[in-house]
């Protein structure tokens, strides 16, 4: 076990390589809806129990059930209301459960990205050829549902091992979801030196976080969301920042939750300095264009 | 069954504290001391530079902020270090723009890992602050390993800075119960691990003398933003709250203040919290004194002597 994931290099927050995102704008902005399937009974990990009481834990596993039901029907809705494109963080085996929301999806153009296989499986105690396997399940099966090939990754549960960036990498995805340590892309190191980063995804705004663990209001998000879109449009006219709202449809898509949350989305998307994208366009974006500067700058400061 | 006899025996029973680290004394009964100026209120800011490890040991426990879930926790890993590469150089950059001077107490872990960074500080203020997030001090410690962590964490902040470096707080504010003695014996001038206070006092070590200042677990981000899921604009309610009352206190007193504020910059250095921050601060430095802990500590102890205190 190691102190530190050796997955980047210091990189100060001041002075870097100036990002201006496609047509002058300032800040990426981007959605991604955790559109997830949790098992009612899946077999145990020997580090993280799925579900707290004995099967059947009704009131956890109905409540994310909602979302597939429910809440992501009326979510989709107000994303196409600011045209949106979310970008889906997909429990691949939903592509099975839930083939309609998987159509819906395809017809609106989203992103399709890997969140694990179910999120009840977790990677703790896999050994390399299981991550491979669930690496080349998820890329075969959405390829195949979806006719896209994954360029994104967003570990399962968030559990991670000490490859998990390496093999993402080598079979060809561009970036991972699962680094929350700056609000521009930066390079990540993997074994097989394939140009790989990291988009920030956001756990400070994720839906799940602020009212799950937070347990703020609604209209609390809403103004959480209004102040990190804020900071980071201003500080986007030195340097591109990029704003990510993560977001689970049994938890934003509560009738309560959803009117004060449109007024965040119209607030964000009436800015001129907007670019609405998807995850998967923000790294090709940045991979491009910025991956040699911000090499060359964090090498720079390194000496 | 009864207890034992000697569980009704109290030895400390007497007036004043039940042992002999400092001398109880009401904040009433002492004497003012007063800041340069006039000024009622000192504004003395701590912002913490943390690292903690991915794998860490938690011997014998551990402190608030460590890794929650099972190797490798690269969520809570990151959203630590996201505070030494983005939130602290907001804070620097509001600090710049408000001319606020602050003290940082930083664990020798992250002056190894990011020198560059304590070279960013300028003319901020270093403070001693153990190794890492993974090595508390703790009662029952062996004597010669929390030397060996004192002395270390002091020598690499004074190597990389060029600092003294004569404050200390303890990682998670926990002690031996030798590590004031330490602390004097590596040189350290003033340490703020006791929540006891508002004001700094004399504490009493076998190596001389130790002055306890009053850096705060209270008003602090990390507790108010973390701990009690308060808002954003609650926490800066708080802090001019707390400013109010101070600079009221010390009118009716006449004697100066301190208003010790306590930042972590992987809470308040996200781009949704900084600016509660920066409203605060704008507020209250309309009147207060910006210090850091040594200087605010050398203030308070020429008026000491000069009272005879």
């Amino acid at each position: 076990m190691k102190a530190d994931p050796g997955l980047y290099d210091y990189w100060p927050y001041r002075d870097r390589p100036k990002v201006v995102w496609p047509d002058g704008k300032r800040l990426a902005f981007w959605v991604a809806p955790n559109i997830e399937f949790y098992e009612l009974d899946p077999p145990p990990n020997p580090q993280r129990k799925a579900w707290t009481k004995p099967t059947p834990d009704v009131m956890p596993y109905s409540y994310r059930d909602y979302g597939n039901r429910v809440g992501h029907w009326r979510m989709m809705e107000l994303l196409d209301r600011f045209k949106i494109r979310g970008s889906i963080s997909l429990s691949v085996a939903l592509i099975d459960h839930h083939p309609e929301i998987i159509q819906a999806c395809v017809e609106r153009s989203w992103e399709f990205f890997s969140h694990g296989i179910y999120n009840t499986r977790y990677c703790y105690g896999m050994d390399e050829a299981q991550e491979r396997a669930i690496i080349e399940d998820a890329i075969e099966t959405v390829q195949r549902a979806t006719g896209q090939r994954i360029s994104g990754w967003l570990a399962p549960a968030l559990t991670h091992t000490e490859r998990t960036m390496d093999l993402l990498a080598e079979y060809g995805l561009t970036y991972t979801c699962d680094l929350f340590h700056d609000d521009q892309p930066t390079p990540v190191k993997v074994a097989g030196k394939q140009r790989f980063c990291s988009v920030p995804y956001s756990l400070e705004m994720n839906d799940s976080i602020t009212f799950n663990v937070q347990n703020i209001t609604p209209r609390r998000y809403v103004d959480i969301l209004k102040a990190n879109f804020d900071r980071l449009y201003k500080e986007g006219e030195e340097s591109g920042t990029v704003m990510c709202i993560p977001l689970h449809a049994y938890l934003i898509g509560q009738p309560y939750r959803l009117e004060p949350f449109a007024e965040a989305l119209d607030y964000i998307t009436s800015h001129d300095g907007v670019w609405v994208t998807t995850g998967r366009e923000i790294a090709r974006y940045w991979l491009d264009n910025y991956y040699d500067k911000a090499a060359a700058d964090i090498a720079a400061r390194a000496t | 069954m009864a207890l034992d006899p000697s569980y009704l025996r109290y030895d400390m029973r007497r007036y004043g504290m039940d042992h002999d680290r400092y001398t109880w004394s009401p904040l009433p009964t002492r004497p003012n001391v007063v800041w340069p100026g006039g000024a009622k209120v000192a504004l003395w800011i701590s912002v913490h530079l943390e690292f903690f490890p991915l794998n860490p040991a938690g011997t014998p426990f551990k402190l608030p902020g460590g890794m929650v879930t099972p190797y490798p926790d690269l969520r809570h890993f990151t959203l630590r270090e996201y505070g030494n590469r983005v939130g602290v150089q907001r804070l620097l950059r509001l600090f710049e723009r408000l001319q606020l001077r602050a003290s940082f107490p930083t664990n020798a872990a992250v002056a190894r890992r990011i020198p560059s960074l304590l070279r960013d500080l300028g003319g901020h203020e270093l403070v001693g602050h153990g190794r890492d997030m993974d090595h508390p001090h703790y009662g029952g410690m062996e004597e010669a390993a929390e030397r060996a962590l004192i002395a270390d964490s002091l020598a690499t902040l004074r190597d990389v800075s060029g600092q003294a470096v004569d404050g200390w707080i303890s990682p998670g504010k926990s002690e031996s119960q030798r590590t004031p003695e330490l602390l004097v014996e590596n040189g350290v001038r003033w340490f703020g691990d006791w929540i006891n206070d508002d004001m700094p006092y004399q504490f009493v070590t076998a190596n001389g003398s130790l002055v306890a200042m009053p850096h705060s677990s209270e008003l602090s981000d990390r507790q108010i933003l973390i701990d009690y899921r308060h808002a954003e604009s609650e926490f800066a309610d708080q802090i001019l709250d707390q400013h109010a009352f101070l600079a009221r206190e010390a009118a009716a007193t006449g004697g100066g203040r301190i208003l010790a504020l306590t930042l972590h910059p992987w809470v308040i250095g996200q781009p949704h919290r900084i600016g509660a921050l920066e409203r605060a601060l704008e507020t209250v430095l309309g009147s207060a004194w910006n210090v850091t802990g040594g200087e605010l500590c050398r203030v308070w102890e020429a008026q000491q002597k000069l009272s005879g205190g």
